[in-house]
């Protein structure tokens, strides 16, 4: 244990997904010694996100004003949307140029022994983007994993009988895997071929 | 110690937990069938070049080696036996019955190391039916539910009286008494399921499917309520995933 600012900086770092109480450590002693604008400028991004990124009204992807820059975009395809579980999987297929129309983010994946279920995610917003008639076409590019599988199993079950084609990502992918770790021709050849359900 | 090696040791077991862990790693709980339940790190399974991440996933059936580490165990080496998981996850209803299934037997397993061989072939033999789908997923949940609440030494009372041992059958139903009640005993508020209920509970406890399967889904549905409330009293925290299991017959 340390005293004061020292051990707070350590105490907050440790709260951070994939940081161990060593990592916070030595994070906390590299901005202590690094430079005072180097950390000026971490300090300012820091806060800087939290007050100016939100979600999408309509994707709930991260945006700058109320609608992120695919929302946007006209010339994105309305009928098709991506559905994908975190905004960082968004960055992920956008680097496969395979897709041109919109995503919709749930926020996470059904995970029952967490406590996580359908209406924890943004699964009814799907449904009422759904609705409107426009979307011919849902693609479920949830995690290679159990959760996501079964995320993509339940979404298949409420959507297909609204007359919907739904496809999910083919097999090539890694079961087990996180989709944020395919690279961009395994993710982009997992597009091409994917299977209506 | 440097250049010494941890002790090895490999066993049969079930997934029965995966939890993501810094970057590319996991950690897994396992249901051994000869150390109980084990929690063991499996290193650079997200990557998409894992050699046995896709082994490692919740309700596999393993064959697995690891080494004895001073806080967590590792994973050095896993065969495939029954990738349980894959034959229902494209039925969501199996998929969340599976879960409940999974979060009981971590539950009833609180301390590690401690061997639970009973508990971890009920546990087994319930994934598979749920696997092999010739059964209902909830009546092969709610016959897990009751079967490892009685190994635990929670068995509910079906036919002689909770309270006093008077012979039954009896009608009322009392939770917090441990099952049926006779007149005398019957507590305020104890409940008057259908005979029929109860005789499914105890088809269930008996693994009598053949009369389990014979009932009206109004009667299942009474058993599930009972089942799941005589589990809640008993447990401390709910089951997470018990809400969320979703009964509806797949289409
Ligand atoms: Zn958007
Ligand atoms: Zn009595």
């Amino acid at each position: 244990m340390y005293e004061g600012a020292i051990q707070d900086l350590i105490d907050e770092l440790g709260r951070l997904p994939g940081v161990g109480p060593k990592s916070a450590q030595r994070i906390a002693f590299h901005v202590l010694a690094a430079d005072q604008t180097d950390i000026k400028r971490l300090a300012a991004a820091l806060t800087r996100v939290k007050e100016q990124v939100r979600f999408c009204v309509q994707c709930y992807n991260v945006a700058e004003e109320d609608s992120c820059r695919i929302c946007r975009d006209p010339r994105r395809r309305e009928d098709a949307i991506c559905v994908v579980e975190e905004p960082k999987d968004v960055v992920a297929i956008e680097r496969t140029n395979e897709f041109r129309g919109r995503y919709h983010v749930l926020g996470g994946a059904i995970n029952p022994l967490e406590g996580v279920g359908p209406d924890n995610l943004r699964i009814r917003e799907l449904m009422a983007r759904l609705s409107s008639g426009k979307v011919t076409e849902l693609i479920l590019a949830t995690d290679p994993n159990t959760e996501g599988e079964a995320t993509a199993t339940y979404l298949a079950l409420m959507v297909k009988p609204m007359g919907i084609t739904v496809s999910r990502l083919a097999s090539g992918l890694p079961v087990g895997g996180d989709l944020e770790y395919a690279d961009e021709i395994t993710l982009g050849r997992a597009f091409e071929g994917r299977r209506t359900l | 110690m440097p250049g010494m090696r941890r002790p090895l040791y490999r066993d049969d077991a079930l997934v029965l937990r995966v939890q993501k862990l810094g970057e590319a790693d996991r950690i897994v709980t396992l249901l051994t069938r000869q150390h109980g339940r084990v929690r063991a790190v499996a290193k650079g399974v997200r990557r998409t070049t894992s050699r046995f991440g896709a082994r490692l996933e919740p309700f596999s059936h393993i064959d697995v080696q690891c080494s004895e580490g001073t806080s967590l165990d590792s994973v050095t080496q896993v065969e495939a036996r029954d990738m349980l998981g894959r034959r229902f996850l494209t039925d969501y209803p199996r998929y969340t019955a599976a879960s409940a299934i999974v979060e009981l037997a971590e539950r009833l397993t609180p301390v590690e190391r401690e061997p639970a061989m009973r508990l971890y072939q009920l546990t087994l033999g319930a994934l598979r039916a749920l696997a092999d789908a010739e059964r209902p997923g909830t009546l092969v949940l709610d016959a897990y539910l009751l079967r490892a609440m009685s190994q635990a030494g929670w068995a509910p009372a079906l036919r002689d009286c909770a309270v006093c041992g008077e012979p039954g059958p009896h009608r009322a139903f009392s939770v917090p008494s441990g099952g049926v009640t006779c007149l005398n005993c019957r507590p305020p508020g104890a409940a008057h399921p259908d005979p029929a209920t109860l005789d499914l509970m105890s088809a269930l406890l008996v693994g009598d499917w053949a009369a389990a399967q014979d009932t009206e889904a109004a009667v299942q549905r009474e058993c599930a309520g009972f089942v799941a409330a005589h589990l809640q009293w008993h447990l401390e925290r709910q089951l997470r995933s018990l809400p969320l299991v979703d009964r509806r017959e797949p289409a």
